[in-house]
């Protein structure tokens, strides 16, 4: 564990000693399993995320496009209530893909700076989405029970649950790791981010690489958007998703990833992803209402920039 | 002047074409300053994101520095302020939020859009920390300003006209306007040839922030209630404006001219499309995908000069 993932478990570790100590409760199986259900979501996304900022990028239309494929996959178990449960993943996938990959040819053809890009697609995919759902939800009783049971169901370790949505999420860190530690694909990813010019000059296809990394992060997006219907049972067009780019990044910024790119691990994705869940369990246990969500958001985002700019100054 | 702002007067010109034979009511100059009142903050702080974008820059949290000083601004109003003393606590309010991001993005070194993106979720969070989900009424001396008018023109539109003015004068006719095109050209550049750079980073965001103020004071004495989730995605129009009007997302071009016409064009896309009845959520779409447009157009016309410089 190198010294990035040790701020974001330091963080981990003082949050959750002070909650603690004020609220005892925490710390039964039941408010485990409260922070594990958030974390799927999180963690799913924030992988994609971390491929973009690692690059050097940003995408922002993360949260329209979850909301996009959780409207879109709802649609089709509407008409076909019986699908097998892979092919409803497959379809959040395929859908995330396809507007991941619009953002992608835009930015990479278009030479289009990605921040405005996906400002762009963040209110345009949105806006599908309404278009789309005709601005009605997609209620509990158009989403089969086999998909819902995912998020509560699974294996159970000392009296905690593991849901399958979990360890589909934790499958996809660790794909993710395996990616940008062993294969050319990750050390690409790599070289873009920390040096454009040189990754260039080197011979490596920027084009391509940022290419994949907007494609495979709507895609995770897209998954998000049908693990989002099995969580919370319905999906509604204005906030499914809605501002849950901040909190990715929030997740991603505290993980100890650099934001201007380069570097950052999934490791320290995960403790972020953790901390993010905690927080969201701990400020409703602790009868702080969700009110506050988006202001510590936001103080985590300036935290983690703030610290990276501290780490700077003290190496130069 | 090379920089003209063509395109966006050229689709302002088609977009009225159009927009009259949906409605005659376009063509009616009462039915458009009415309407111009809706825009008058969108319009103020795309002013103010001119110099920022101009600068090689981004403001992202201009919307939620006009919520949380509309919010704290009424919550004064309420504990029994004077109005010209809340006009002034607002003022500086919007200026110290912005003042922030420019301190934070000058001496820090830290990206804007990092930065701003940051700020964005912590000032519209304390916004809705402070008030929750009540509103926060306005008294009744204090509201109704965009009724106003004087000379057969509403008040806020004026204000707008006035802003223009100043900010114009200020970016294309005095030294700080060019200290501003030369950082966003190139800041290594503008450091060396001992330009204040930090310094006027600071001031383009205090400048973003004060249009906020402004608008703020305005949005509260329009609606009469103040609440957290005001003008919720507001960025998208302002930003929409500004880089329709020809300013480079890069830095280092754009002008006031082009991002009035712009405003006027976005201004007339949202009230067809009203008009037309596509609803709010819809209209989106539409300017996300306008966004885009702008921007492609922009880059495609740079690749389409160089090539042709090129062949010369």
């Amino acid at each position: 564990m190198g010294k990035r993932e040790g701020i974001a478990f330091g963080f981990l570790v003082l949050l959750s000693g002070v909650a603690g100590l004020k609220e005892p409760r925490l710390f039964q199986p039941q408010s485990i399993e409260s922070v594990l259900l958030w974390m799927p979501l999180i963690t799913v996304v924030a992988m994609g995320q971390l491929l973009v900022i690692l690059t050097g990028g940003i995408d922002l239309s993360i949260g329209s496009i979850l909301g996009f494929s959780g409207i879109g996959v709802g649609l089709v178990l509407k008409a076909n209530p019986h699908l097998p449960l892979p092919i409803v993943f497959l379809a959040g996938l395929a859908i995330g893909l396809a507007l991941g990959a619009f953002n992608a040819a835009v930015i990479v053809w278009g030479k289009i700076s990605p921040l405005i890009v996906t400002i762009g697609t963040l209110a345009a995919f949105r806006g599908l989405t309404f278009i789309l759902s005709k601005g009605d939800q997609i209620d509990s009783s158009m989403i089969p029970d086999s998909l819902t049971v995912l998020a509560h169901s699974g294996i159970t370790i000392a009296h905690v649950t593991l849901s399958w949505l979990l360890i589909l999420a934790l499958t996809i860190a660790l794909i993710t790791f395996a990616t940008l530690g062993f294969t050319t694909f990750g050390r690409n990813v790599f070289a873009l981010g920390s040096n454009a010019d040189a990754a260039r000059l080197r011979g490596i296809s920027s084009g391509s690489v940022q290419f994949a990394v907007y494609a495979i992060c709507g895609a995770l997006a897209g998954l998000a958007g049908v693990m989002y219907a099995s969580r919370f049972g319905f999906v509604n067009p204005g906030s499914a998703g809605s501002s849950f780019e901040l909190t990715v990044i929030a997740a991603v910024a505290i993980g100890g990833t650099k934001l201007t790119g380069g570097s950052g691990s999934v490791l320290g994705v995960l403790l972020g992803c953790l901390l993010l869940s905690c927080i969201n369990v701990f400020l409703s246990l602790l009868g702080i209402d969700a009110n506050y969500q988006m202001l510590t958001y936001g103080l985590v985002i300036l935290i983690a920039i703030l610290t990276d700019a501290a780490a700077r100054r003290g190496k130069a | 002047m090379k920089d003209r702002p063509i395109v966006p007067a050229v689709l302002l010109v088609i977009g009225t074409i159009l927009a009259s034979r949906l409605s005659p009511h376009f063509l009616d100059i009462h039915y458009l300053l009415d309407t111009s009142t809706l825009y008058a903050e969108t319009g103020l702080m795309a002013l103010a994101m001119t110099f920022v974008i101009i600068s090689g820059n981004i403001d992202l949290s201009v919307g939620s520095n006009l919520v949380l000083t509309a919010c704290l601004s009424a919550k004064l109003l309420a504990a029994g302020w004077g109005i010209p003393s809340v006009v002034v606590a607002a003022c500086l309010m919007g200026t110290c939020f912005g003042a922030i991001n420019g301190w934070l993005v000058a001496k820090l070194k830290l990206p804007s859009f990092l930065v701003t993106l940051g700020t964005m979720a912590i000032y519209r969070g304390i916004a809705q920390a402070m008030l929750g989900p009540a509103s926060v009424k306005l008294p009744k001396a204090f509201t109704g300003l965009d009724q106003l008018l004087w000379f057969k023109i509403p008040v806020p539109f004026l204000i707008f006209l006035f802003a223009t003015l100043v900010t114009g004068l200020i970016l294309h006719r005095t030294v700080f306007g060019r200290w501003v095109f030369s950082i966003g050209t190139s800041e290594r550049a503008s450091t060396y040839s001992g330009l204040p750079v930090d310094r006027t980073k600071i001031i383009v965001f205090a400048l973003s922030g004060l249009m906020c103020g402004i608008g703020a004071l305005l949005i509260d004495s329009r609606l009469g209630v103040a609440r957290h989730d005001l003008a919720r995605g507001i960025e998208l129009d302002v930003i929409t404006v500004v880089v329709v009007g020809g300013a480079a997302i890069t830095g280092g071009k754009g002008s006031t001219l082009g991002t009035v016409l712009a405003l006027f064009l976005v201004m007339l896309v949202r009230t067809a499309m009203g008009v037309a009845n596509v609803k709010a959520e819809y209209q989106l779409t539409v300017i996300g995908g306008l966004l885009i447009l702008a921007v492609l157009a922009g880059n495609l016309g740079q690749l389409f000069n160089r090539r042709s410089a090129a062949r010369r």
